[in-house]
């Protein structure tokens, strides 16, 4: 009996070991503190600011190296254009522009409280590192309130009614961890304003996608997280949409060899000669971006994207003076009152063209003419003779938008906002311009006229299985398929020296004849004889 | 009665057959790459072109080695004795029921317009698509190999204006077939190597 206790005893305490014991656990982790154990992340948070405040205690170089980056300023100057881009200065053909819309765009920018142009841009505790580094999937940034969370429910406005509710901001806090899908899609697949919208290769779909949508990112497969191509570095993103790495001549990336360049290129990996097989695909990649091939649709994930949206259709009332919304029938809105008509797409056939990874854009101050529809809010730069150039796959984002026709430049309107300028509250577009374009510092007329746009965004995730590629006649057929447009390339099947043909054909027509009139000539002599 | 020679060995019967098979896929596959029409579709098209191609090649390794130590490639040089007889017979006397003026031996077995012909095949038509169609092959490879001052464009018309001398070819060298003592005689001397000596 006694044995058999003290063996209890012994079972026991090999049991209990382990876990009673304060050494770290012997597992592979992917990081060296366990952010729960410190007591800095234990106390109640009652706002975001709270949060970044305890993160910097210790991380105290973070907020700076956030606040040279993109993300933080959303500005950026193109070095070949020197135009002054990033989204608190350019305009698009979705949602238009931030200008008096900020509290509404800003849930998406990685800091608190940007609601209007006085936002302090240098406090380092108004950096958001929650919106990147959760890992909990609770964290969310409350709408329209230029991106804040609270550790409570918020009336916000107070007195609205309106209530925000609070989040377990401590427990967020102890969980940080490494970006994921989840953190970078957060906004990026819901650009535009909705699941899918803008980009076409980007979506909820890619938050674990299999391997026919991502052969990189299936969730059981390689697994890739954004960031294992966006290789992030002092909180420096590489992969720009403002200054695109169109061809990428130096290889794969070799480590040491310290080259400032972007590392998120298919090339950076796979370098310049990745088909093994096939000598003629290496051929074809020094025309081909690799995206052309390897991506041959987007939205293939089963969430549509928006490849036109028609403003000036926007307004219109139902008999009872309410706003309209209508679906098709996969209940994907078409219209919307405040927004007007949209067309959507899935499993979209990009358009091609040659880049060079030089965008100009429209912007702002820059005279347009509306006789020289559609007018391209960014230009695709490129030929086939700069030497700089591939044929890019992308997705073409049409639509008509408000311009100004006697200042003949676009327009900035008001369009988010519970306020009786705001267009999508009031449906009154001179009211919404003014007020938008007063926030812009530019000058409005005053009258209101609409104009076709278009916006080229180079598709480059989503990459299929090699098997899914796109196969030879795509392109090698007689109308020249996809690249039917593509000058500067001899494509076999597509081209031919039109003379050769005629010349040839007609040669071996005439051989035909000929015998055929000498067979005639002898089948007719012998019967004579 | 009738004598009959040996004309074709079994080797050159072979080579025959085999490379018509082969100029004829060739060009059917030639002309789908071409975008002439679909049939294989692109990709398979490019496949069977390049496996015809490397058989040929392998083919044209045997006969020239088979020419050369057989001393058959004597039936090649060209000759302008008797080639305005030829041309008059195929241009007249063919309709008039008139005997054939050449008769083959073993030692000569070509009439002086198929010297000509097969001359010009080997040293202008070859060539030229052989020339073509090797740099079109090898596209892939001309950066690698330094290979400048070619286009695909310009390689691909030589090589298609190629294509077309051989159409031009096969279409009269099927015809010339039945210029023989029957319509089928020379059909069956390729074939079984023998051919009959008709007396005139």
């Amino acid at each position: 009996m006694r044995s058999l206790l003290i063996f209890g005893a012994i079972a026991l305490a090999a049991l209990c070991g382990p876990a009673l014991g304060t050494e770290a656990p012997k597992v592979k982790l992917n990081t060296t503190a366990d952010h729960s154990k410190f007591k800095e992340l234990q106390a109640p948070f009652g706002n975001g600011p709270e949060v970044t405040k305890a993160c910097l205690a210790c991380h105290t170089e973070a907020a700076g190296q956030i606040h040279r980056t993109k993300h933080w300023t959303w500005e950026a100057v193109n070095a070949q254009t020197q135009q002054k881009l990033g989204k608190k200065t350019i305009l698009n053909n979705y949602c238009i522009s931030i200008a008096s819309n900020q509290a509404a765009c800003t849930t998406c920018h990685v800091g608190y409280g940007w609601k209007d142009n006085q936002f302090d841009f240098t406090k380092q505790e108004n950096v958001d590192c929650l919106v990147c580094h959760d890992t909990t999937g609770i964290y969310k940034k409350a709408p329209g309130t230029g991106g804040q969370v609270f550790g409570k429910d918020t009336e916000l406005p107070p007195g609205s009614g309106n209530i925000i509710k609070g989040l377990d901001l401590s427990k967020i806090a102890q969980k940080v961890g490494k970006t994921s899908r989840d953190t970078c899609g957060a906004c990026h697949f819901f650009g535009g304003g909705g699941d899918g919208v803008k980009h076409g290769d980007l979506d909820s779909s890619m938050q674990a996608p299999d391997k026919a949508l991502d052969v990189h990112m299936d969730a059981s497969g390689l697994d890739f997280t954004c960031a294992t191509c966006h290789q992030t570095s002092s909180h420096d993103v590489p992969g720009s949409r403002y200054a695109p790495t169109a061809k990428d001549a130096k290889g794969a990336f070799m480590r040491g060899r310290g080259e400032a360049r972007n590392l998120a290129t298919c090339v950076s990996c796979h370098g310049n000669d990745p088909h093994k097989q096939d000598a003629r695909l290496n051929q074809h990649a020094t025309k081909l971006a690799c995206q052309t091939c390897h991506i041959p649709n987007f939205a293939r994930g089963g969430v549509p994207t928006k490849m036109s949206w028609d403003w000036s259709t926007a307004g219109q009332r139902d008999a009872q003076g309410k706003h309209i919304t209508r679906k098709d029938a996969k209940g994907h809105i078409t219209y919307e009152s405040r927004k007007g008509d949209f067309v959507l797409g899935e499993h979209v056939k990009p358009e091609y063209m040659w880049f060079n990874g030089t965008v100009k854009y429209t912007l702002l101050g820059d005279k347009i003419d509306k006789s020289k529809q559609p007018i391209q809010v960014n230009h695709m730069e490129g030929s086939p003779d700069d030497g700089k150039s591939m044929i890019w796959p992308m997705k073409v984002f049409r639509g008509k938008q408000p311009f100004d026709p006697v200042n003949q430049t676009l327009v900035t309107p008001h369009t988010a906002g519970n306020d009786d300028t705001g267009y999508w509250k009031n449906l009154v577009w001179d009211k919404a311009i003014e007020v938008g374009m007063k926030d812009s510092g530019a000058p409005f007329s005053g009258k209101v006229d609409f104009v076709s746009t278009e916006m080229a965004w180079p598709i480059t995730h989503m990459v299929a299985p090699k098997e899914k590629a796109l196969a030879c006649e795509e392109c090698h057929d007689r109308t020249g398929g996809r690249l039917a447009g593509i000058q500067g390339v001899y494509i076999p099947s597509r081209d031919a020296n039109v003379w050769v043909d005629r010349i040839g054909w007609t040669l071996a027509a005439l051989a035909a004849l000929a015998m055929l009139g000498h067979g005639a000539l002898r089948v007719a002599g012998r019967r004579k004889a | 009665m009738s004598e009959r020679i040996y004309v074709f060995k079994r080797f050159e019967r072979f080579w025959h057959w085999a490379q018509a098979l082969l100029v004829i896929g060739m060009l059917v596959t030639g002309f789908e790459v071409h975008g002439t029409y679909r049939l294989l579709g692109f990709r398979q098209a490019v496949q069977w072109h390049t496996l015809g191609a490397w058989s040929l090649v392998a083919l044209w390794v045997f006969a020239l080695f088979w020419h050369l130590t057989t001393g058959e490639w004597r039936h090649y040089i060209p000759t302008f004795d008797r080639l305005l007889v030829m041309a008059r017979f195929y241009g007249s006397g063919i309709f008039k029921g008139e005997p054939h003026p050449y008769k083959p031996t073993s030692s000569s077995k070509h009439n002086p317009l198929q010297r000509l012909t097969y001359l010009l095949l080997a040293a202008v038509v070859g060539p030229l698509i052989w020339g073509s169609g090797a740099l079109y092959l090898f596209y892939g490879s001309w950066t690698a190999w330094g290979l400048t001052g070619f286009s695909l464009q310009g390689v691909a018309t030589v090589h298609t204006a190629g294509a077309f001398l051989m159409l031009a070819f096969l279409i009269t060298h099927v015809y010339m077939i039945t210029t023989g003592p029957s319509l089928l005689s020379q059909l069956k001397a390729m074939v079984t190597g023998w051919e009959e000596m008709h007396e005139g």
